[in-house]
């Protein structure tokens, strides 16, 4: 049995269920950690040492007449987009500084419903809008594997946490890869359920159409049990799908033996680097072996993904970010002369450069002369992929291929070109326009620096992607891999 | 694409978005190599492709006509910058 | 030069739901700022819009009674801008595909004649909230209770050719809505209101001039006023010379005069996209059969019938169909007396409808509601009473002193029809007045009225006039 802070939520319930450890135990631990070295990565914006030995003491009391269920009683972190009643909630924005939500993200409710502990809100991109965790206003996270790296992002604060043994699991959310992408450079199992899976209500929106709130964890099989936890339909979300949710945690072990895997040749491309491209296919070679037959698959709109996101998104963005008018809560900038005045400048004080880059974008895509250039075209481009995967589909049970193209690279070293950074997402981007469940599972490191085999199903297929995440962690221990210094 | 200092203007000020003469060059520039990759899009035939507006194809629901929330008023203004009686104060408005 | 002038309306009016369009709050008006604005309301991060199903319906019921086709499938859309009574910095509306398109709507004309209006389409919104301007240290104060408020805005094609057409249609769309039953009209208090498009071109020319737009009009007087200052204003841009700007205008009432709208300068650019936090709006044709067969008659429909199957005069059935209430409350005056449809249409009209103004009531608030009118207009068709003596059983009705009937009785108010009784009356009359007797025997026949009066005043007006004068004229002639 390994150290508290490198179990896996599985296990930490077992400890639990017999007694060898309280919620409050393993809550100071957590927290004791949590002080003791986040200065070293930055991943928590706020740590809730209150609100989590209060539910712990909670949970141990509900433990101790008997009730409760897996998760009672296990902390974890939610990423700082998601509302937690009277709990400062900013998005990692300036905007959102002194932000205090006055009600429940469904995806909190549910879980603090469930028991478990929440031990503070982690940092992220600025209104997830990043893929290095670098624009955020309470400054850039580091990866605890290399404290030079960036973890990924947006959700790169619940990464480098869960990564660095802070916290045994944390929450996410994904629009373009930001659970996927961030899993895969730290060495997690990063989970990006359907679209409509898990409720968006009180999940700060950055991309409507896009968004969906997932897990990042040591395993599929905490994935699973913490997925079962936070999906189902919510009467508050029009997007939210009415479909039963399957008992994930049964279905690990269902996974088929003559699997059918889609390799699209469009993921092994030239800007893949070449070591990540072996790691990955050592992957598919151990699926192979247990059984799993690979069919070459074609993509061919999937090279469009980046530009139709980067159309879509944006789009999407500039509308659900013009709440922030500095009227109702949120920054608002001092003296204003007028009306005009007090949008502009508190928007311009309350946003960081990567969020007004996307707002311009979007505004400009959407305004009289290009929406039919941009918006419309991207919205069709976007049918165009889906259907280059619902064709896929029809002859494979799963897609498999890369998560990034490249292991974590350096802070500041894609800063300077947006594009650069944004060509980061080309592999995840195209399940999120498609609303598919996508899943980024430890693959393999690279001098030391973890890479990502990412696994792609139809839609509400997390049982089957879930299960071949867990098979193939029952052959490897990539998953259990630890970075020097942090054990 | 590449967009003119002016047009960057004209966009701030439709997103309501401060951008100070001192920004406005870089700003331009990382804007129009954004709108130079999505330009991309511009080659693809989509001729006959409906739009896809949402990732499910679904319907939408509906909600029974019923009254469930109540005042919170001083819980939701705690977050606001300024009020007074109740109401939420701006810069004056002229119509 | 004579010039054409073309009108368009838009009429916003609000639904008259419990809840909100997209949230649980109430649409009470007249709370304290504020106490009605939910998080969803109020746009608050995180928060996400559900859709009212009675706001569905009430869409279908307006499209149903217009003639509009009910589309299968439509979609709502964020209109973007920036404003203070807009909290999410954007409107949730409907853009390409409205819910109801392409009906029509006849209205009235001065001399009678029957014009149709076309109904281009209608769509869902939401309201906004109300920047309130008194002054609050040089700000403005916001009210959020507004806010998503249920509304559909009715847009017509240009089909009016003068104010007097603008604000015939306004009336009919005003009536309809509160027939179906979908909104409760009330002006004041904003739930109906309107946007006027309004040009003029040359008389024959065939393209549609330069139009203003004037905002927010919420009384069919300043409608009228504003489109007729607004008429003569561009008749004058153009008579010197000049052009009409296309630009959104205010109607000042206290100025009677339009003028440009200082925060529509700006040219909007509102970047509409489909709501991505809303799915498609799928209407089953069920649901349209299904509230086709519960539409009430309509009030075209109505007045005609009333005046074929009751004889009353197109006129009297248009003022009975004013609406609904009037019309289910003469119906029901009818069914308690169905030998006397006219009069009991003259009650209605006349004192019902007098009382009604004077205490300021809607007849659904009558004080006598219509068995109990039904009962004295009974009493007046069987001769009971006089039509006299019916006014003022009519006032101790209508001060709450008992039926008809109890106030004939409690009161001796019954006719005299005792001829014996009647003539001995008469003879007492012409004994008093000998000279006035001998002036009516001559032939001075103006006196008849004379003693027909003063037969009247000795019986406290409980005699049948027409019979008194033929007692009378049996006497004297």
């Amino acid at each position: 049995m390994s150290a508290l802070h490198q179990a896996t939520l599985a296990e930490l319930g077992d400890l639990i269920a017999r007694r060898e450890v309280s919620a409050v135990e393993l809550t100071r631990h957590f927290l004791d950690r949590i002080s003791a070295l986040d200065a070293q990565l930055n991943s928590f914006i706020t740590v809730l040492p209150e609100r989590a030995l209060a539910q712990a003491k909670a949970a141990d009391a509900r433990l101790a007449r008997g009730e409760g269920g897996p998760l009672t009683g296990l902390p974890i972190a939610h990423k700082d987009i998601f509302c937690a009643r009277d709990t400062r909630t900013t998005c990692a924005s300036r905007m959102l500084e002194g932000f205090v939500a006055p009600y429940d993200a469904t995806v909190v409710q549910r879980l603090d419903a469930a028991g478990v502990v929440t031990l503070g809100k982690t940092n992220m991109d600025e209104f997830a809008m990043g893929s290095s965790n670098e624009t955020s206003f309470f400054g850039p996270v580091r990866n605890p594997w290399d404290t030079a790296r960036v973890p990924g992002g947006s959700s790169g604060g619940s990464a480098a946490a869960v990564a660095a043994g802070l916290a045994p699991a944390g929450t996410g959310t994904d629009t373009g890869g930001s659970i996927r992408q961030p899993a895969a450079l730290t060495g997690l199992t990063g989970l990006k359920p359907t679209y409509g899976r898990v409720s968006r209500w009180g999940m700060i929106a950055f991309a409507s159409s896009l968004d969906q709130a997932g897990t990042l964890t040591r395993s599929a099989e905490d994935a699973a049990l913490l997925l079962a936890a936070m999906a189902g339909f919510d009467a508050k979300d029009s997007t939210s799908v009415e479909a039963a949710v399957p008992d994930y945690a049964a279905a690990l072990n269902a996974a088929p033996e003559k699997l059918r895997i889609g390799v699209p040749k469009e993921f092994f491309d030239e800007g893949l680097a070449p070591d990540v491209a072996s790691c990955v296919r050592e992957a598919l070679a151990e699926y192979e072996r247990a059984g799993a037959t690979l069919v070459e698959i074609e993509l061919p709109n999937l090279h469009l993904s980046v530009p139709t996101y980067y159309v879509v998104a944006p789009a999407e963005a500039s509308s659900n970010l013009s709440r922030f008018d500095g009227v109702r809560f949120g920054h608002r900038a001092a003296d204003p002369a007028d009306l005009l005045d007090l949008y502009e400048r508190s928007r311009g004080e309350g946003f960081g450069a990567e969020v007004k880059r996307r707002i311009l974008t979007g505004t400009y895509v959407l305004s009289a002369g290009y929406y039919d250039a941009y918006y419309l075209k991207a919205q069709q481009v976007r049918q165009l992929i889906t259907n280059d995967f619902a064709r896929a589909f029809e002859s494979v049970d799963l897609i498999m291929g890369p998560t990034t193209p490249t292991p974590a690279f350096e802070l500041g070293a894609k800063t300077a070109d947006p594009v650069q950074m944004y060509l980061n997402d080309i592999y995840t981007i195209g399940v999120n326009l498609a609303g598919l469940p996508g899943i980024s599972v430890p693959c393999g490191q690279i001098d030391g620096l973890p890479v990502g085999l990412q696994i792609v199903a139809p839609h509400f297929g997390e049982a089957p992607l879930l299960a071949a995440a867990h098979r193939y962690q029952q052959a490897t221990d990539w998953h259990r891999r630890w970075p020097a210094g942090w054990a | 694409m590449s967009l003119s200092h002016d047009d960057v203007r004209k966009i701030a000020r439709l997103a309501r978005l401060n951008v100070s003469d001192a920004e406005v060059a870089e700003v331009a520039d990382k804007l129009s190599s954004i709108l130079g990759m999505v330009g991309q899009l511009q080659a693809t035939n989509t001729a006959g492709v409906a739009p896809m507006a949402h990732p499910l194809d679904a319907a939408q629901r509906l909600r029974p006509d019923e009254v469930t929330e109540s005042d919170a008023r001083d819980a939701y203004q705690a977050n606001a910058p300024q009020v007074e009686n109740g109401l939420y104060l701006v810069p004056r408005v002229i119509e | 030069m004579t010039w054409e002038t073309v009108i368009g309306l838009e009429i916003h009016t609000q639904l008259a739901t419990r809840s909100k369009i997209f949230s649980g709050s109430a649409t009470t008006y007249g709370a304290a700022p504020n106490t009605q604005a939910s998080l969803i309301d109020l746009g608050y991060p995180g928060v996400l819009p559900v859709l009212n199903a009675e706001v569905v319906r009430m869409a279908i019921r307006f499209g149903l009674a217009t003639g509009c086709t009910i589309a299968p499938r439509s979609i709502f859309a964020r209109k973007n801008y920036f404003y203070p009574d807009l909290p999410k910095g954007y409107q949730i509306s409907q853009y390409e595909l409205p819910i109801v398109h392409g009906g029509h709507l006849d209205i009235e004309l001065a001399d009678g004649a029957r014009k149709r209006i076309g109904i281009t389409r209608a769509h869902l919104e939401e309201d906004a909230g109300k920047s309130l301007h008194e002054d609050y240290h040089g700000m403005t104060g916001v009210d959020l209770n507004r806010a998503g408020t249920p509304l559909i805005e009715i847009v017509s094609e240009p089909d009016m050719r003068s104010a007097e057409e603008a604000v015939a249609y306004m009336r009919r769309i005003h009536q309809l809505v509160r027939w179906l039953g979908i909104s409760d009209g009330n002006m004041q208090e904003g739930s109906f209101r309107c946007d006027a498009n309004v040009s003029i071109r040359r008389q024959g020319e065939p393209k549609l001039g330069t139009r203003t737009e004037i905002k927010n009009l919420n009384s069919f007087r300043f409608v009228d006023r504003a489109i007729r200052f607004e008429v003569e204003r561009q008749i004058e841009v153009l008579e010197d010379g000049g052009r009409v700007v296309q630009e959104t205008r205010l109607y000042d009432p206290d100025a009677d005069a339009t003028r440009p709208m200082r925060s529509k300068e700006e040219a909007n650019d509102y970047r509409y996209f489909p709501d991505p936090d809303l799915l498609p709006v799928v209407i089953e044709d069920a649901l349209i059969e299904q509230l086709r067969s519960t539409l009430p008659e309509l009030p075209e429909a109505r007045r005609a019938r009333l005046g074929t199957q009751f004889g009353l005069s197109d006129y009297d059935a248009g003022v009975l169909t004013a609406s609904r209430e009037v019309a289910d409350y003469f119906e029901a005056v009818v069914a308690s007396v169905p030998s006397a449809p006219k009069l009991a249409a003259n009650w209605v009209m006349g004192e019902l409808g007098g009382a009604l103004n004077r205490d300021g009531l809607e007849i659904g608030a009558s004080r006598i509601d219509a068995a109990a009118l039904g009962g004295l207009v009974a009493r007046i068709e069987d001769e009971t009473i006089s039509g006299k003596i019916a006014k003022e059983v009519f006032e101790a009705m209508w001060a709450g002193e008992g039926s008809a009937d109890a106030i004939i009785e409690a009161k001796g108010l019954r006719q005299i029809t005792d001829t014996g009784a009647l003539e001995a009356i008469v003879d007492e009359v012409i004994a008093a007045n000998p000279s006035q007797a001998d002036e009516l025997r001559a032939g001075k026949d103006k006196l008849l009225g004379f003693f027909v009066g003063q037969v009247m005043k000795r019986t406290q007006g409980k005699a049948n006039p027409g019979q008194v004068n033929a007692l009378i004229r049996a006497r004297l002639k």
